[in-house]
Order: C-alpha cells, then structure tokens, then sequence
C-alpha cells in the first residue's frame, strides 16, 4: 500500500513509527520517562525486593506497546492498516500523546482466559490524551492486534474513563475504530461495556464534539457508539459498518452480499448515510481528520475557533456576479460560491457523495468557522426532499449546539413531489429540517441566490424562523411557486396564458415581494456577499437568545 | 516547466519558477497603455459607434471610443448578456442565441440594432463581420460609416485568387502558383507537379490557417485537397482552392499599413508571427529580429503600393512569407484590425482604432512616414484555454474559478474581454486574453514576458502558458533563430512541458517542504481566548520527505520568522517569503534569488500543487472525431482497447468532462 512507503519514509507525523522499530528503547513520550525517574528514585529507598517491580514495569510497558505482538502487527500492515498506536502518533501532535490506563487487563476467567500468554497489559485499546495543532483532545483507538480488538469490560471501562474526564474538562473525544465486536468469551459483561459507552455517547451529546473513525471492522452493537457521535468516518477498502454480517445476512434473508456492499465505505457514504465521508486510507484519514479537527471548538461552552486568516474580509469575488445563469432553469454549482466566498477557497464538506442536492459543510469566513447549507441547483434542482432534509437537519444542530454560525444559500423550488417521498414520510422528514433552523439560536445568514419556491422558502433559514440576516441576490425569486403553475391557478381556464406567465414573473420572479416587506434585509450584490457576511459575523458574535426552559425539544424524530 | 509529482507527507508539486516583485493578490485595476494617448478634442469623429463584436476586440475597441469621448453600442448574443463588453457599453443590444450565425454574424439582427441605438458607424473588429463585403454594402446603404476600408478593397483583398493578381499588377512579389477553381484531386495533382513539390493548398475564401494544407507528394496533394474543399464548403460555402509553391524554412512576417480616403497609406513595420502551430500564431513580436532596414523598407514600401492599388483606407495587414534569403512573397492582405495589433502600437506609440475612426471620419492621415519609429521591442503571447499538451494546444472550456492578469506589473498590458467568473464556452474562441510586454530591448521585453506569464493566475480552464513560457524562454527564440516549424520542429515529439534541472528540482522541493511548514504552523494559530489552555511549543525543526516526480527527497526545515532554512541532499537553501497562503501567487526568495511560484492547492493529506503543467501524452488509435471551435481535433485512445459504448451521436455539443466513448 502506498501510504505505508510514505509512512516509512518518514514524514512529519511519522516518527512514531521509528519509536515503534526502536521498541524497548524506551523513548515512548513524556509519560514513560517521567513514571521511569519516579520509579528510579523510588528504587534507591526501598530494598532489593522492589528491584523485581521495577523490572515488571519495564516489562509490562514493553508488552504494551507490541500489543498483541510483531507477527500480528506485520498482518494489520499487511491490510494496509496501521496499528493502533500509530494511529495515535499520527493524529496527534508529536510527543503529546499521554496514555492512561497501560497496565489494565481484562479479568476474564473462562475458557482458558486467565492464562497469562491471554493477558495482554492494556488490553485490546490504547487510550489518553493529547493535542491536535495544540488543542486538547481524548482519543481512544482500538487495537485489533488484541484479540481483534473486541471489546471485554476492561476495554470499555478505558474508553468510559476517558470520556469522563473528556465531559468533566470539556474537550473533544475521538474514536478510532478497528474491533471485531463483543469479546465473547465475557458474555454480558462486555454487552455491558458497549452500553456504559453508549449512555456516556448520549450524555456528552451537544456538550462536547464526538467523533468517530472506522478503521477496520465495526459489526454488531458497536456500531451504535459511532452512530450516537457526531460525526462517523470511514477508510474506503478497508473499514466496514453493519448489525448483521454477510453470513447472517444470508441465512436470514438469503442475499447474497459482500462485507464491502453491505457496509463498506460506499455504501455508507453514498446509499445509506450512516457515514459523513470517507477517506482513501489510514494516513489520508487521521490528516483530514486534523484538519477537520480545527474547526471545532472544544466543547458547548466554546465560541466557534477563529484562526489567524490570509483572505481579506472585504475581498470583492466578481466571478458571482456571473455564476446564476440568466435563464431560471439552468443549473450551477453552488459549490461555486461557496468557494469563492470561504476563506481560501477552503470547504470541507459533509456527505459530499449522499443526497447531493443539498450541501452541508465547514468553511471559514475570516477566520472563523461557519457551517455552510446550500441547496445544490445542479443536483434534481436542488428541491428538498426526505434525505437532504435529514442531511441539512442533522448538520444544522450540530452547529446549534457548539455555538458555529448557519451560513445558508438558497436556491430551491420547491419539496419534491411523489408517492415514494409521501409515503417514505416527507412531511415529517422535512419538519426536521423546519424545526432544526427554527431551534437554532447562532448567527444564522441567508442568501437567496435564485429560487426560494413554497414551503422549502420559509424551511431554508428564512427570516420567519429567526433568521438574522437575510439577503437576496437581484437574480432571486421569492414567491409560493414557479410562474407556469401559478398562472395555471390563477389564471384558470383563461386564455392568454403566455401574457399572464409574464405578468406573473414581472410581479414575482424577483427579490421586490420579499424586500418591500422586510423579509429580506437587502437585495446585495452577489460579488459583495464575502465582505457583507464577514462584517454580519463580527456584529454576531454577541448574539444572545435563549429558547424557553424544557426538558428537551421533540423534534419530529 | 513540467509536471512534478511532490510527496511525502507532500505531494504532487507543479511549478514555474520566475523572479517577480510581490505586489499582486489585491484586485487592481490599472490598465497600462502603451499607445499614445494624443487626442485632439476638436477633432470631430462620430457621437455612437456600434461594435459589432465580442471578447477582448470589442472592449479594446471600446477603450478607445470612451478616450475619444465617443458613446459605444455592445452587441451580444444571450449567453454573453453579462460579458465584460456588454458591462463596458454605454448601450447593448442582444442579436440572437448563443451560434454565431444567429447572433454575431445575423446581419438583419445588428442593421436593426444600429437602426434601434442610432450609432452612426460600425467598428466589425475582427473575424465575424469585419471583412464581410455584403455587410459593409448593407452599411453604405444605411448611410452607416463602415470603420474599416470600402467594399470594394475588402472584395478584392478577400479573394485569394483575385488578391495575387493585383499584387502582381502592383508589382508586389507573389509565390509561384495555380490562381483558380480545381476541379478534383487529378487537376489539383497535375497542377502541384507543374508548381514542384512541396505545395500548399487552400481554400480561396478562407483566412488564416483554415483550410490549409500541406502536400508533399501526389497522395497527401490528394488528400489535401479532399480535406480543403470539405472544410472551404462547409467554412465558406465556396470551394475555390488555392495552391502554391510552398516555401521552406519560411517566416510569417507581416506588415500594418494605414491608409486614410486621400490616397496617403504608411506603413508601420513589420510584426513577426512565425510561432504557429496547425498555422495559427501564437507569440508575435515587433520589430522581427530577421529583418535588415533595406528588407524593411522593400518589403513596407511593396505593401503601401498594394494599399493604394485598391484605394485601401483604414488599417490593414499584408502578409508575407520570408525566405532564409529575405526573399519576401505576398501572402495575404487583412482588410481588418490584427489580433496582434498591439505590438505594432507599442513600438510606433500609435492608437490604431482611433487612426480607424479618424479615418473614417474622413480625416487624412496626421503622421508622415518619417514620423514611425520603432521604440523598444513588444512581444505578444496569446494565451488561450487550451490544452497544450495535446498538438500543442486543444481547445478546453469552463469557468474560471480564478482570475488573475499581470496588470499591476510594469510595461504590461493585458488585452481581454473575460474576467473572474467568465464561461470559456464552445461556441467561440477560445483565447483568455493578449498578454503584451514592452522593453527597450527584446530581451527586457522577453524578461517581463517570463515575469508576466508566472504571475498569471488562471484556474478552472486547461490554458497554453506553460507552452508560450518554454517558447518564449527557449535558445532559439531567444537567439531568433526562428521559423513557421518551429514548435514542430522543437517539440517532434509534441510538448512535454519543462524539464526540471538538479538545481530546479531542489528549488522547487525546498519551497514545497517550507509551504507545507508554514501551512502547518499556522493551522496552530488560534486567536481569542482559549477555554483550555494550549499548550504553546513552537516546533522549531522539521523532519520532511518530500516526494517529487516519484524521487523522494529527505528534507530538514527549521523555520524562524517568515525565512525557512531547508536541508536538502546536504545543500542548505533559505526560503523566504511573505507566506500569504491566501494569495495564488507566492512570491518566494531562495538563496537572495526571486522567484513568482503559484500555489494551486493545499490539502490536509501534504499535497501541495505549485505552479503548473501536467504531462499527458496521446497515442494509439482514433476513435472518434469531434469537432471543437476552430479545427477538427481528433481524440486518441492511450492504450488499445475495444470501444465499450458510445454516449453520444453526431451532431451533439457536448461538455468538458462528458462521457463520450466507453472502452473496455
């Protein structure tokens, strides 16, 4: 695999792997060698008896870091894997990593488990804490090389300590995934273990960001703790995600299906949604994820980061004035936009590949991040229907909930008529969408770019729903519906049709209903929309509104 | 330049390394005019001119009439209605759909739009109308003032056959050849052998390089003709051919002439065009490096006795083909304003538009031949969205995502009609923009031509300027050992892009390893406060490879302040820079050494793409044609295959990016 020559080579973030070849040299991080001069010290004042517990740490720190040994090792990089500590290093700052929990071992007495060649210090997961770009961060990686990395009380009791401490501190856990699931020789002690991560998933739920990347396999109830973070990630070819595998699969519905098209990255990303967005492998995966990484604050309490920016806030971008195409029924990228208007032309987007007309991601408008929903012209128009609402739902509280201002750019005619959207329950599929803008208190910015038809007008962060500032380009058309079928109810049965289309689009196809009436603050011009947008965020960043005390919300689920 | 491929943690670095001052990245606008700027305001000319044109001629057009205090008329066609030119008109009117044959070439459609503004003369730019006998009659007939010469000179000059007699007539020197209708292939081989090999045929109404070709024996004398009355047919609606003895070793070398309605014409030097590909100019420079004052002079003075044997008036253009003995034959006369105009104003200081329109006003002449000098040296590189990798230069289309023209630069101008945002479609030329760089010397000319050409940002389009650096950059250019082969006989095995040297390619790994330094260090610089503290530790010494062009390169940078020191093979180098990772250009200091380097893309994985030039090569069999712009392109498998399923039918446009031709 190519990434293992690049690996090798010894890049940036690639030292670890020399201090995993060095193995027994003990230069493992700051923490090894502070515990090393505590236990020196402590070995002149005690007698020669604690010379054989000096030897037992050094050995059980050494066992812990071969995990479940070289020749399992060579296999997971035979897979084109990493192993779970070079994962670590490869995530995290240099030299940061502070690892908790080395000496744990499982306490499993059955079949033969608590023979010693079963015990492995540390256990089937490394966990700690460390930085990213010098940002706090707690990371749990499961280690396949233990058996499979399945999961026993001792592995989930780890992974439940560090999200404690993530909750008490405030700061960011990330999970990276690589386990075969239960470790059944423990039976409903580890059943336990998966529901004590799941009930601190749901707790830390919008107090601090959760994310999770699938490195290898993640079968059975383990993949609830991924769904329950924010944001799950997946390595293409060699990550899967499902309840059931294959095997089962086959002989409980007799479909025949591979693991990759059962829950391979593909079908995750492209087809089912459980996947925000995957990456090529290991090493392309934990670089994006730090980078991703930055526009998060660490926790609920947080104001969205604001990082030292190049591009000029008052950046004219000449190129959107020319970007909507005259003729009201030719498609764009809105991703054209979006780039010109970002910070750096840089955008990472969410579920690039699932329900395309619409489109969610991070950005930063001088500095600081913003999340981004536009609805996508050049993908079925851009309409709503149950996916993209559901898409643009899920990302519009996760901005809610960490404090990330809602920039929205809307083009849209309409929801998307059928008996497959009705009855897969587009209505209440779409209240999702309605009730997420509605709810969300950050500084919400709205830009029509073009269409603004119907229901899907007041959905897409219109001033109605709290909107704060609302814009609209000359090139918008605010209105209940297109021109034809407007005419075609109000003008029925009348001739002249083509007469009464055009009065209807000299009436309506353009932004004077909705400015007359306040309910857009401007009509801009789009080159200018870069410059309005910064200078909105910096007013903003003071907004204070608070929704009335409940319990929670019931969101239409 | 060429294609590199830069890894490690970084990867995949292009680049083009020149040095440059750093003052770019804000929008300026400052246009830098290098023809005079004399107007004398009680000189009176027309109140409205229609310019019946698109693109970068008709805001040229424009710039002078707004100088001349003259209200200008934009005509476009739909898919242009927010094109530059429309902006820049005091008025525009739309003639039709997208084709040009409904829109810019619909002569009902603009007489009406004269009629509808009230213009009282036509400036035609150009190709499309410009010499279209029938419209400039239209015009007369209207009591509209044709800026350009009369009908008559435009008829005679359009006609290849009719054109070489009144050279000769002139006493103007014409090459060897059949003047008339071929009837087939066996006449057209009967003719080539009395003329002797090599000959060239080509369509008698067409210009420039459509419908030409080469033949060296009877076969490819047949072929050519085949494939120059198919393309005269279906271009012009008249198949009359022209072929001649073809002259070896030739230079395009041409002479601008102006004539007014008295009988006066000058002639303004020479401008030489012999960087051609497929007979297509490319870098035009003014004055040529192969002439000597007393070819000069012949070869003007044969051109103004042309002029004035056709009562010519305007500005127009004679060809000429120039032998490695300065023998010198008539090849054509432009009844128009040249693309490569703006060379000619550069080193004569005159603005041929507004002579256009003084003349046309009736106006005589206000220069006498003593008065055109030759000032300094102008090269023009015409930058095209093309791809140029493939026969040096297949048309591409698409937005352009960015834009950026060297305007802040000085002795540069910029000549365009696009701008940031702009759609480079399939339904007209291809041509960004005219990128003309001035000096005293031609190699001052030359440097600024490097300079301008690195600090070009184009993004969203396949362009030509890795293609017109190397030209322009090569030993022979540079000693003027040049001739209409010459990119055929430099690149024989078509353009590859440049080859890095060792010390290039050290350059290019340092400067990639201190970007991705600087980029990663700043992605640690969070402003406000932070909840939890950060743990502050600036990494001082970085532990990099560095893969470029499949070679992996281990690097050591330590960074202090904006100056990294790079470790490389045990050469130290020192990077400096401002670092504005915003910027597209990155103007870089390497060993007290400028340099303009490019920065296209960044991302979290290491990749980091400078500056330019991929390589791709075309081999195997043809499959498909498709006809695109201004030539026929043929598309060529890269490897043997069995054609899977075809996506489109004859007769579809179709897109950058469209699935054409399955292979299995």
């Amino acid at each position: 695999m190519a990434a293992f020559t690049v690996a090798r080579s010894g890049g940036r973030f690639l030292r670890g792997l020399y201090a995993f070849k060095g193995l027994g040299t003990g230069r493992y991080g700051p923490a090894v060698s502070a515990v090393r001069s505590v236990t020196q010290q402590q070995m002149r004042s005690y007698c020669a008896g604690h010379l054989s517990v000096q030897e037992r740490i050094e050995k059980k720190r050494r066992a812990a870091l071969v995990g479940g040994g070289q020749k399992r090792i060579d296999a997971q990089h035979q897979r084109g894997k990493l192993t779970a500590r070079e994962r670590i290093e490869l995530l995290l700052d240099p030299d940061s990593f502070v690892e908790y929990d080395m000496f744990v071992e499982h306490r499993c007495s059955d079949f033969g488990m608590e023979a010693d060649h079963n015990k492995y210090p540390g256990d089937s997961v490394v966990t700690g804490q460390g930085r990213i770009n010098e940002r706090l961060v707690y990371v749990f990686s499961q280690d396949f090389t233990v058996f499979g990395g399945s999961l026993s009380g001792a592995h989930a009791q780890k992974i439940c300590k560090i999200m404690d401490q993530a909750m008490l501190v405030g700061a960011p856990v990330i999970g990276l995934n690589d386990s075969g699931g239960a470790r059944i020789q423990e039976g409903v002690e580890s059943l336990a273990g998966y529901a004590d991560i799941f009930l601190r998933n749901v707790t830390a739920s919008g107090v601090i960001p959760q994310i999770s990347l699938i490195m290898g396999p993640c079968a059975g109830g383990a993949v609830y703790s991924p769904a329950l973070t924010d944001f799950t990630f997946m390595v293409k070819d060699t990550s899967y995600l499902f309840i059931t595998g294959p095997d089962v699969v086959k002989s409980v519905t007799n479909e025949d299906v591979t693991q990759e098209e059962l829950g391979g990255a593909k079908t995750h990303t492209a087809v089912s949604g459980v996947a925000h967005r995957a990456f090529e492998n290991d090493i392309d995966a934990l670089l994006n994820l730090r980078d991703f990484f930055n526009f998060l604050p660490l926790s609920n309490q947080d104001a969205a980061p604001v990082m030292e920016c190049h591009d000029p806030s008052d950046r004219l971008v000449p190129g959107l004035d020319t970007v909507v195409p005259l003729e009201s029924t030719k498609a764009y990228d809105m991703l054209d936009i979006i780039h010109g208007i970002v910070d750096e032309r840089e955008f990472f987007e969410i579920m690039p590949s699932y329900a395309k007309n619409i489109v969610v991601g991070f950005a930063r408008m001088n500095g600081r991040t913003v999340g981004i929903v536009g609805n996508q012209p050049k993908v079925a128009s851009g309409c709503l229907d149950i996916n993209s609402s559901v898409k643009g739902a899920r990302f519009v509280r996760f901005c809610d909930a960490f404090n990330i201002p809602i920039i929205t750019f809307v083009d849209v005619p309409g929801f998307l008529p059928g008996t497959a959207q009705e009855y897969g329950g587009i209505i209440r599929h779409g209240a999702k969408l309605l009730f997420a803008f509605a709810e969300a208190t950050v500084p919400k910015i709205t830009i029509i770019t073009r269409k603004a038809y119907g229901g899907a007008y007041d959905v897409m962060s219109s001033k109605h729903l709290r909107g704060d500032v609302n814009y609209a380009w000359p090139s918008a058309e605010v209105a209940v519906m297109g021109a034809k079928g407007a005419v075609q109810i109000i003008f029925r049965g009348k001739e002249n049709q083509a007469e009464a289309e055009a009065e209807y689009v000299e009436k309506f196809a353009n932004p004077f209903p909705a400015a007359v009436r306040g309910f857009v603050d401007d009509i801009i011009r789009p080159s200018a929309t870069r410059k309005r947008i910064c200078r909105d965020l910096e007013v903003l960043a003071s907004k204070k509104q608070t929704n009335p005390w409940k319990k929670h919300a019931n969101i239409p689920l | 330049m060429a294609s590199y491929t830069v890894s490690g943690a970084l990867q995949r670095v292009l680049f083009g390394l020149q040095r440059v001052s750093f003052k770019s990245r804000c929008h300026v606008n400052t246009t830098v005019s290098q023809y005079s700027t004399v107007y004398d305001s009680n000189e009176k000319t027309f109140d409205k001119i229609l310019i019946a044109n698109r693109g970068e001629i008709a805001c040229r057009v424009m710039k002078t009439c707004k100088k001349m205090g003259i209200k200008t008329v934009a005509v476009h066609s739909d898919v242009d209605s927010s094109a530059v030119h429309v902006k820049m008109a005091d008025e525009a009117v739309c003639v039709g759909p997208a084709p040009t044959n409904k829109s810019y070439l619909n002569m009902d459609a603009i007489m009406k739009a004269i009629k509808q503004t009230g213009a009282q003369a036509v400036h035609p730019g150009y190709g499309f109308l410009s010499e279209n006998k029938e419209f400039a009659r239209r015009l007369a007939a209207e009591g509209v003032t044709f800026i350009g010469p009369d009908t008559h000179a435009i008829q005679a000059m359009g006609d290849k056959i009719e054109s070489k007699l009144i050279a000769k007539k002139a006493k103007v020197n014409t090459i060897p050849g059949f003047d008339g209708v071929v009837k087939d292939a066996e006449e057209a081989v009967r003719i080539a052998g009395e003329i002797g090999y090599p000959v060239m045929i080509k369509a008698s109404a067409g210009g420039g390089g459509k419908g030409m070709r080469i033949a060296w024996n009877d076969e490819e004398t047949r072929e050519g003709f085949r494939f120059s009355s198919q393309e005269a047919a279906s271009s012009f609606g008249d198949d009359r051919l022209l072929i001649e003895k073809f002259i070896d070793n030739p230079r395009h070398i041409e002479i601008q002439v102006l004539a007014d309605k008295h009988g006066n014409a000058l002639w303004l030097n020479e401008r030489e065009c012999s960087i051609q590909r497929r007979n297509q100019k490319v870098v035009e420079e003014a004055p040529s490096t192969f002439l000597d004052p007393e070819t000069r002079q012949a070869m003007g003075e044969q051109a103004v006795s042309l002029a004035k044997a056709v009562q010519y008036s305007s500005a127009g253009t004679v060809e000429f083909l120039v032998d490695s003995r300065k023998n010198f034959y008539f090849l054509e006369m432009n009844t128009r304003l040249q693309v490569e105009h703006p060379i000619t104003e550069c080193i004569t200081g005159l603005d041929l538009v507004q002579e256009m329109i003084r003349v046309a006003s009736g106006y005589t002449l206000r220069h006498k031949q003593a008065d055109i000098p030759i000032n300094g040296w102008a090269i023009e590189s015409r930058v095209y969205a093309e791809d140029p990798y493939k026969s040096f230069g297949l048309p591409s289309i698409g937005r352009l995502s960015q834009y950026q023209e060297p305007v802040n630069l000085l002795q540069v101008r910029v000549d365009s009609g696009i701008q940031e945002g702009s759609d480079i479609s399939i339904y007209y030329d291809p041509m960004i923009s005219k990128l003309v760089t001035y000096g005293s010397t031609r190699a001052e000319a030359l440097q600024r031509m490097v300079e301008a050409l690195d600090s070009y940002v184009i993004q969203g389009v396949t362009h030509n300027i890795p293609l017109l650096r190397e030209v322009i950059t090569h030993p022979r250019f540079i000693s003027g050992d040049i001739s209409t082969k010459f990119l055929q006989e430099v690149y024989p095995e078509g353009f590859k892009g440049h080859q890095l040297s060792d010390s290039e390619r050290r350059e290019l790994v340092a400067t990639a390893a201190s970007v991705f330094v600087v980029a990663q260090i700043r992605s640690q610089r969070f402003l406000g406060n932070l909840r939890v503290s950060s743990s502050q530790q600036e990494r001082r010494r970085w532990e990099l490879s560095v893969e470029l062009e499949k070679g992996v390169h281990a690097v050591t940078v330590s960074h202090s302040g904006s100056a990294c020191t790079v470790d490389l093979d045990g050469k130290r180098m020192d990077v400096s820079s401002e670092w504005n990772l915003a910027s597209a250009l990155l103007p870089v200091t390497i060993n007290g050494t400028q340099r303009t380097v490019q920065c296209l893309s960044r991302n979290a994985a290491g990749e980091i793409e400078l500056q330019y030039f991929g390589t791709s090569v075309a081999e195997g069999q043809e499959i498909c044609v498709i006809e695109a712009m201004k030539m026929q392109n043929s598309m060529t498998a890269s490897k043997t295959a069995k054609v899977k399923s075809v996506h489109c039918k004859a007769g579809d446009t179709v897109g950058e990016g469209d699935l054409l031709v399955e292979l299995e």
